[in-house]
């Protein structure tokens, strides 16, 4: 069974399609990318797949079930810009992760921000920005999901510290799950990629795995893109 | 360092640069290789592409699986010799048929790469 299927899946704002006619299938083991320019829907997507918005037509299946509560438990969710409560202390964090997820694995984040040097007792608004961000991924990783939904994790921090986010997404994702990450900097994170969802328009306009595009076209996926979606 | 062109899939560069690590001997014979998630962070690539490189050397015979311990290196130096070999001979290949499109006959890159040997800079 895939591991996320939609079919005809829709979502529109009044007039505005942001996911046009989605079929998709994809299978448990794969860390996939969804690649696209601003405003072509990916954050829709992602944001139907959490659950946190409703499709206005057409199906939508995490591990069969619907959006909702099932789902919640087995979909974990980096947003593109922080939710978390930033008075709270980076412990209160985690305390507040197990308490809603029964599969937070706590000594994994205490590992992972120990090796990072972030002092736990710090509340999050006293972190630099790029620490803040590291902690909602350590949080989001320590989970053990069937899906992996990350919305630009690596949008707004340095290139070293891209490097860390990636390794720590191989490191820590439960092998049966989907990742799916969210980005336009494909050159950064086209190696870890298995497979990259190229959406346009709100529709989707290639799938396809980065090795059959490296085999078929001898180009990479980052050239692919630039010529699919020039302006 | 590990480093990827853009122009052909990642794990057959991965397999490329394992085997010059081997031949080499940056990974020893008998000596034990990462595990699948260590190595694609290590090197910054899918662990599916890593598990794909490493089954392709397992089917080679250059590395093998021993259970729960892991997987290592062939402990078999004429296997090494005779890969690092191979890949002399496909690079030769390459040369000669490039020195050929310039014109160059046998007997001239024979010349030309002996004398560059001998740190000379004319051929």
């Amino acid at each position: 069974m895939a591991v996320i299927e939609t079919k005809a899946l829709n979502k529109k704002y009044g007039r505005i399609e942001a996911v046009k006619d989605l079929d998709l299938s994809l299978e448990k083991g794969q860390i996939v990318g969804l690649l696209g320019p601003n405003g072509s829907g990916k954050t829709t997507l992602i944001k139907m797949i959490n659950g946190l918005l409703t499709p206005s037509s057409g199906e939508l299946y995490i591990k069969g079930f619907k959006p909702g509560v099932e789902t919640k438990l087995a979909v974990s969710y980096l947003p593109e810009r922080n939710s978390l409560p930033e008075w709270m202390k980076v412990k209160e964090l985690i305390d507040m992760f197990v308490d809603f997820y029964p599969d937070f694995r706590a000594e994994k984040a205490y590992k992972m921000l120990a090796d990072l040097d972030i002092d736990v007792s710090r509340k999050l608004k006293n972190l630099s920005k790029g620490n803040r961000e590291k902690v909602q991924l350590i949080l989001c990783m320590s989970r053990n999901a069937d899906v992996y939904a990350l919305d630009e994790p690596i949008g707004g921090v340095d290139p070293a510290a891209r490097d860390y986010i990636l390794r720590t997404i191989i490191q820590n994702y439960n092998e049966d799950a989907v990742v799916l990450i969210s980005t336009h900097l494909i050159a950064d994170v086209e190696n870890v990629l298995d497979r990259v969802l190229f959406i346009k328009n709100g529709e989707l306009v290639l799938n396809s795995t980065v090795d059959e595009i490296r085999e078929e076209k001898g180009k990479s996926v980052d050239a692919l893109f630039r010529e699919v979606f020039a302006c | 360092m590990w480093y990827f062109t853009n122009d052909r899939p990642i794990y057959v560069q991965l397999i490329e640069q394992i085997g010059i690590r081997i031949v080499n001997g940056s990974y020893a014979p008998g000596e034990k290789l990462p595990s699948v998630r260590d190595m694609a962070s290590e090197v910054g690539a899918n662990p599916n592409t890593v598990q794909r490189a490493f089954s392709e050397l397992e089917r080679s015979g250059i590395i093998s699986t021993q259970r729960t311990n892991g997987r290592f290196i062939t402990e078999d130096k004429e296997m090494i010799a005779k890969m690092r070999e191979d890949l002399a001979k496909e690079k030769i290949e390459e040369f000669i048929k490039v020195m050929k499109d310039f014109g160059y006959d046998a007997e001239e890159i024979a010349k030309v790469v002996a004398n560059y040997a001998a740190g000379k800079e004319e051929a």
